[in-house]
């Protein structure tokens, strides 16, 4: 098992805007992949020329040694796709949208049982997909890209309309995927998402990537001070001056908080002061990187 | 094959349960068989009153046999107040005066009811010419003897059913046909499926043969409550009608293919098919003959298909025709999908 996916200098436009402009990246087999950027960056557009519902204008993509726009019937059963959309058969059960895409992939009726176990929709089993809530949808949606159990799996925003306990259950579900060796390929915008679940993320703006590594190496590249806050009252803030030195103390009714990029001396200095009440140590996260590098401003 | 299966099953359980599509489908159509069956099956066509003021010789002396002929067409009450029955035709109230005076026989109507009028005129030319016959006291040399062409008579039923089943076909696969193609479009289904490991035919396969079913279905129930409830009755070759639906089928689903290839929205193809299946449908003699129609109606209707699954249908299943009376309206219906296929192909889209 294990198909690596290569995609070398991909180019999508859309009349003039350049959806998708010179991407390049691979992603080896097992590898649990995320792609990150804001509205419009072009992830989904690059995933649907990976997945093979777009033919890109340039460049080229290889999963395994195919071509993926040809539709080849072979490589279309080692992959599994979510839609950003969830797309249904209209006016059918949780169960039989199941059993439908499962007979699409020549899969044996018994899994159906099992995808919905796995993504905890037995009770809505018998419930018309019109009728299920945003993230019951959503959660469907997952299990018909897993029903064919695939090698490689995308997922576009797969959480984006879960609540946080679904939200950490699917996180489940997509680590134990990821762990039984197959590929996982995930946009989302949320970042505590893809610092816990990827390997290697990627991250895009205007159709373009950015930076690709692993979220710590990412964070740890923005050299970011830490803030070290403490309950107030625990330390005086001549006391803290002198432990703080040049780095900026802010004392606000609900904390005091020192930041600096020498966390290990300043957290020596309180433990020897025995002054570690309310300690919380708060380091940059692969958010800080995402907004330095795309900005905070909003666009379309 | 198994997909193919899996997606007409999705489709069918996705019609059956659409209410409003079983009910435009099926029990709308139905709902005015029922209305054009009560309508002129019950009705013959009513009988001209008449009031005779005085006595009326050709009337009270009339043989036997005559008397039962006149009874169906003339209804008579006497009077003996003409001035009074002068004033209820002019109301309408009676559709004609009849008095005699001497040897004239004086018959006062009104043109308000030209049929009736022309019945009435008709009628008494034909008692007073027999009434001269009958006073030279010869035999009459000539008779006329009266009979329709059809096999039996093509009572209102007959007609109607053929004609409004094919309305009913026409519009399910029409609708059936471009809603499905909108929406799967829209909600993403068709780039779905376009990754799972089929080929496109089976899903155009499924779809067709999923119309055809329900085609078979309405003509079901449309030919049971015809002949359950309206006499409807079948001639000898209307085993035709099937292989007639199924061409008829896939023309109307090509034109439903088109109109969902080029609207942007369910409501777009749920208009744009009401736009071509309703006109079509009057052009094509689904709810009255077209038989007094102008020459350009009728021109219009020859590149109908329903015109020709109409003919096809009347010819096999209640003219009485043989087999092969289906063979040019199934061709023609062939021909027009092909046409209208290609044309929507070149349309279509996967997706937005
Ligand atoms: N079918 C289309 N036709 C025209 N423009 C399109 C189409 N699909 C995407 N675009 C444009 O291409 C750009 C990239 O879109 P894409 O959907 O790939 O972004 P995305 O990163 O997935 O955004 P989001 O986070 O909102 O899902 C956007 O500017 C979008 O407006
Ligand atoms: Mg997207």
């Amino acid at each position: 098992m294990g198909i690596e996916i290569r995609a070398d200098g991909l180019v999508m436009t859309y009349g003039d805007v350049r959806a998708v402009d010179g991407v390049t990246f691979s992603v080896a087999p097992g590898e649990f992949f995320g792609l990150l950027g804001p509205n419009g960056a072009g992830k989904t557009t690059t995933l649907e020329m990976i997945e093979g519902l777009r033919q890109p204008m340039a460049g080229t993509v290889r999963v395994g040694e195919h071509e993926p726009w040809k539709r080849e019937p072979e490589l279309q059963r080692r992959m599994g796709v979510q839609l950003q959309s969830s797309s249904f058969f209209e006016r059918l059960t949780a169960r039989e949208q199941l059993d439908t895409f499962g007979a699409l992939y020549g899969v044996a009726a018994g899994r159906t049982d099992e995808m919905l176990e796995q993504v905890g929709l037995v009770d809505k089993a018998g419930v018309r997909t019109e009728d299920l809530s945003g993230g019951q949808k959503q959660r469907l949606s997952i299990a018909c890209a897993l029903i064919h159990d695939p090698e490689i799996v995308f997922l576009d925003e797969p959480t984006a309309a879960l609540d946080p306990q679904a939200r950490r259950n699917l996180w489940d579900v997509l680590r134990q995927i990821n762990e039984s060796g197959r590929t996982v390929i995930l946009t989302t915008h949320h970042m505590d998402e893809a610092e816990a679940l990827c390997d290697r993320v990627a991250i895009m703006d205007s159709g373009r990537i950015l930076v690709l590594d692993t979220p710590a190496a990412l964070v740890r590249g923005l050299d970011a001070p830490v803030r070290i806050s403490l309950a107030p009252g625990t330390l005086s803030l001549d006391a803290a001056r002198e432990i703080a030195g040049d780095d900026p103390i802010d004392d606000t009714e609900s904390s005091l908080t020192i930041t600096t990029r020498d966390p290990s001396r300043i957290l020596t200095a309180l433990a020897g002061r025995d002054a570690l009440a309310g300690l919380s140590v708060k380091g940059a996260s692969l958010e800080d990187v995402f907004l330095e590098l795309t900005g905070r401003e909003y666009r379309a | 094959m198994t997909a193919f299966r899996a997606l007409a099953r999705a489709m069918l359980k996705g019609f059956f349960r659409d209410r409003m599509a079983f009910f435009f489908a099926v029990i709308f159509p139905l709902m005015f068989l029922v209305l054009f069956g009560g309508i002129f099956t019950n009705q013959g066509v009513s009988k001209a009153e008449i009031i005779q003021v005085g006595p009326v010789a050709v009337l009270d002396d009339i043989p036997k046999e005559a008397a039962a002929y006149f009874k169906d067409s003339l209804e008579i009450t006497t009077s003996s107040d003409e001035k009074d029955a002068l004033e209820q035709v002019r109301k309408g109230d009676a559709d004609a005066m009849i008095t005699q005076r001497g040897d004239q026989l004086v018959v006062r109507y009104s043109r308000a009811d030209q049929v009736k009028a022309a019945t009435v005129q008709g009628t008494f030319q034909a008692i007073v010419q027999s009434a001269n016959i009958a006073a030279t006291g010869q035999p009459p040399r000539f008779s006329l003897t009266t009979d329709q062409v059809e096999d039996d008579s093509l009572e209102s039923i007959q007609y109607y059913t053929p004609g409004l089943m094919g309305w009913a076909i026409a519009s399910g696969a029409t609708f059936g046909a471009a809603t499905n193609l909108v929406v799967w479009r829209k909600n993403g289904l068709l780039r779905r499926l376009r990754l799972a490991p089929i080929p496109t035919r089976s899903v155009v396969l499924a779809r067709v043969a999923v119309s055809i079913a329900i085609a078979l279905v309405q003509a079901t129930i449309f030919l049971g409550v015809g002949i359950a409830l309206f006499g409807l009755r079948l001639t000898g070759s209307w085993p035709m009608i099937i292989p007639l639906l199924v061409c008829g089928t896939l023309a109307f689903m090509a034109i439903g293919l088109l109109a969902g290839a080029v609207a942007k929205s369910e409501e777009a193809a749920v208009g744009i098919s009401n736009f071509v299946v309703l006109p079509m449908a009057f052009l094509s003699g689904s709810f009255f003959p077209l038989d007094g129609a102008p020459g350009y109606v009728t021109a219009i209707s020859k590149v109908l298909p329903l015109k020709h699954l109409n003919d096809g249908m009347l010819d096999t299943m209640v003219r009485g025709e043989g087999p092969s009376s289906a063979l040019v309206p199934m061709a023609v219906l062939l021909g027009f999908a092909v046409v209208v296929t290609a044309i929507a192909s070149r349309l279509f889209r996967w997706g937005d």
